[in-house]
């Protein structure tokens, strides 16, 4: 093979091929570059910040361990809470909602449902007589949620009989994922005053199940798309032979779609190990995750820069290694169901 | 003989269709549908700490009006001033926008009423949005947070779509190293929005920050971006583009590796140039997705607070305050009925753009393709 080779079909001319690179590498520097940043103003000492921009340990300033003891021995459990805090509600929200919503994604990819409009008004003036019980005339929450159960359960036997408009398999879908254009702050400050009846502000519980609400439209979306992609002669030569639904779907449809499920899942925790907003409505000490410690080192004589990139560093480093291992799903797994439109 | 568990298990499968659906429902009516009638309901009072607990006076739509022409008004909207040169330049080109989005419609020839209604709807918000900016954007006006959020949503995207699709374009080409530049461009969307918020503020530091050398070499060294309501405004909208180009890239590279490689080599063949092929085959083959990809990220924008919190702190004054943070800094101030009301406002926008984009873009898109 020679340069002089004729040129093959989809082999681009050198000058195109320089700027193509080009182009690479410069935005390559652009991603990279504040990482690099981040990472030296970390074995900075406070003085070597404000000192000027240094660029090369060693170099421009002789690099310090000084902010990695401060925030591993001196802070010690002040950073290690909030850690631990994300890394329990970020795993078990991505595994609940990876559960909940795979569900409900190959639940609507298989069955047909027509969820009754009439049922489901009654069960709307249902939840808002319970608003307005619990709200309004100060009852008992407990009392009231029994109420609107049963209301609901007599309603909708005695409703039955009448004929009414249904809905679709689409339209619970639409429904679904129309949660995500919801923005969470519409809905922060009741969550607040229902974890606050329930005495569950600043706990695991409420940050995890609020982080699996959030995430559920994603999931939902994304493996919907994937579901529907899998043949179902499989599962009905399963069927045949007697295994029951559960069965099929986690030994023959979660196995065959691996690559939907990590990629799903990866993007799912990286949302809630990121997520800020509901945290902070929702925590304040005891469930303090990460992403509040690092917005909290605004200290009242500036920024310290330093202590902020070690807590980006330690926050970042995880998932990357994460992405990683997974690499090859992410690319297969994310994007099956977009592309497809 | 039937046991009670083959019966349990019979009873399971029967109903598995709606058990399965039964948790993801459920989360969804308690933790969205409910808190947003509770909401709805915040918004029409007022809410005052008692004694014991606190208690919540019905004040109808007074919170409203409070925002959009009372004393909030200044926060929501912002502050007017007769439209200037730069105001009629916004004004005219909605007109020529709106003028020919109704044209099409109506020689299209698929005039429906509930199409007319939806854009009635459209159109309204769209008309008096560009009003909204015209009449707040001159030298002396204020743009409000309903703007700063619509001015983060507009451009962030169109800055994530463009670089994101373009590097996804060189990256789909037959080079060595893609893996390698798909690692590296997948990062950003890994870090915390508050990790990148102050990341840039480090870099856009003008004394101290990494860019700094630059600045002084063109003149730049006294000025400082905080100070400056747009400067503030843009380097939110940098360290947002910074983060969700990689999710654009993402996608995008996928939608370029999937099109239609045989119909590429036979126009290649008849000795098509570049450019024709890609505006002939590869650009309707990937537009479907996106426009989806982009109104994902639309919905997502919206939301944004990380970034104008902890980078800017909403500041200079208000200049870079999101609607989502503007209404956490009311629930701080504990006036609870004007943070639901201005997340209502927020919802009602940001529904209308989102779906209104799906009408009119997503699903002409989806369908010129089949």
């Amino acid at each position: 093979m020679s340069i002089f080779e004729s040129k093959k079909l989809g082999e681009m001319a050198v000058g195109t091929k320089i700027v193509v690179y080009g182009v690479l590498s410069i935005w390559s520097f652009i991603v990279l570059f504040p990482l690099y940043w981040v990472l030296i103003t970390s074995f900075k000492l406070p003085i070597a910040v404000s000192g000027g921009p240094f660029y090369l340990p060693f170099v421009d300033f002789l690099p310090s361990l000084h902010a990695w003891s401060y925030i591993f021995f001196d802070l010690g459990n002040d950073t290690f809470r909030p850690y631990f805090n994300s890394v329990v509600v970020a795993v078990f929200s991505t595994f609940l909602v990876m559960i909940a919503g795979s569900l409900a994604a190959y639940a609507l990819s298989r069955f047909t449902f027509r969820p009754r409009l009439l049922t489901i008004l009654i069960f709307i003036f249902v939840v808002a007589l319970v608003i307005v019980l619990v709200a309004a005339l100060g009852v008992n929450w407990l009392i009231a949620v029994t109420v609107g159960v049963a209301l609901a359960v007599i309603g909708a036997g005695v409703f039955r009989r009448i004929p009414s408009p249904t809905l679709g398999n689409p339209d619970i879908l639409f429904w679904m994922i129309s949660q995500r254009i919801l923005p969470p702050v519409v809905a922060a400050i009741p969550i607040y005053v229902m974890f606050q009846q329930v005495r569950l502000l600043d706990t695991h519980m409420a940050l995890i199940v609020t982080y699996t609400t959030v995430n559920l439209p994603i999931v939902v979306w994304l493996m919907y798309d994937f579901f529907v992609s899998i043949p179902k002669d499989l599962e009905e030569s399963a069927e045949l032979d007697g295994a029951s639904r559960i069965r099929i779907f986690f030994e023959i449809i979660l196995p065959l779609s691996k690559p939907g499920l990590i990629a799903t899942s990866l993007l799912v925790l990286i949302f809630s190990w990121n997520e800020y907003l509901l945290a902070l409505f929702l925590s304040t000490a005891n469930a303090q995750t990460m992403p509040l410690l690092v917005a909290a080192q605004n200290a009242t004589r500036g920024p310290q820069w330093w202590y902020m990139s070690v807590l980006i560093i330690i926050m970042i480093v995880p998932v990357i290694l994460l992405t990683l291992v997974l690499q090859r799903f992410i690319a297969k797994g994310l994007l099956l169901g977009a592309v497809k439109g | 003989m039937e046991t009670w568990q083959t019966r349990t298990v019979d009873w399971f499968d029967r109903h598995s269709g709606r058990l399965f659906v039964l948790p993801a429902s459920l989360l969804i009516l308690a933790f969205s549908i409910f808190p947003l009638i509770i909401s709805a309901w915040l918004a029409l009072s007022r809410f005052k700490l008692g004694s014991e607990g606190y208690e919540l006076i019905f004040v109808g739509w007074n919170n409203f009006r409070k925002l959009l022409f009372g004393s909030e008004q200044y926060h929501l909207l912002g502050t007017f001033m007769p439209i200037s040169w730069l105001g009629w330049l916004i004004v005219a080109a909605a007109i020529v926008l709106i003028g020919s989005g109704i044209r099409s419609f109506v020689t299209s020839g698929h005039m429906t009423v509930m199409g007319a209604i939806g854009r009635l709807i459209a159109f309204g918000l769209f008309a008096s949005l560009a009003w909204l900016f015209a009449a707040t954007v001159g030298d002396k006006g204020q743009i409000g947070s309903l703007s700063t959020t619509i001015f983060y949503v507009f451009l962030g995207v169109a800055i994530q779509f463009v670089i994101g699709a373009g590097l996804a374009f060189l990256c789909s080409l037959r080079i060595r190293g893609r893996s390698f530049f798909r690692v590296v461009f997948f990062v950003p969307l890994m870090v915390t929005p508050v990790g990148i918020a102050y990341t840039f503020r480090m870099m856009a530091d003008m004394t101290v920050g990494p860019i700094s050398p630059l600045w002084h070499w063109l003149g730049l060294g006294d000025f400082s971006w905080a100070t400056n309501a747009w400067s503030a405004r843009l380097v939110v909208v940098l360290g947002d583009s910074w983060q969700w180009i990689p999710f654009m890239f993402l996608v995008m590279l996928a939608a370029f590796e999937s099109q239609p490689k045989d119909e590429i080599e036979a126009a290649e063949l008849d000795g098509a140039s570049g450019f024709q092929i890609f505006g002939d085959i590869t650009w309707p083959s990937v537009a479907p997705v996106a426009a989806t990809i982009v109104l994902i990220r639309m919905i997502e924008a919206f939301k944004i607070v990380d970034l104008p919190n902890v980078l800017t702190n909403g500041g200079p004054g208000i200049a870079s305050e999101s609607l989502t943070l503007h209404a956490f800094m009311q629930w701080r101030a504990l006036d609870l009925g004007a943070s639901a009301a201005i997340s209502y406002v927020l919802l009602f926008t940001s529904t209308i753009i989102c779906v209104s984009f799906f009408n009119f873009v997503v699903n002409p898109a989806r369908r010129a393709r089949q």
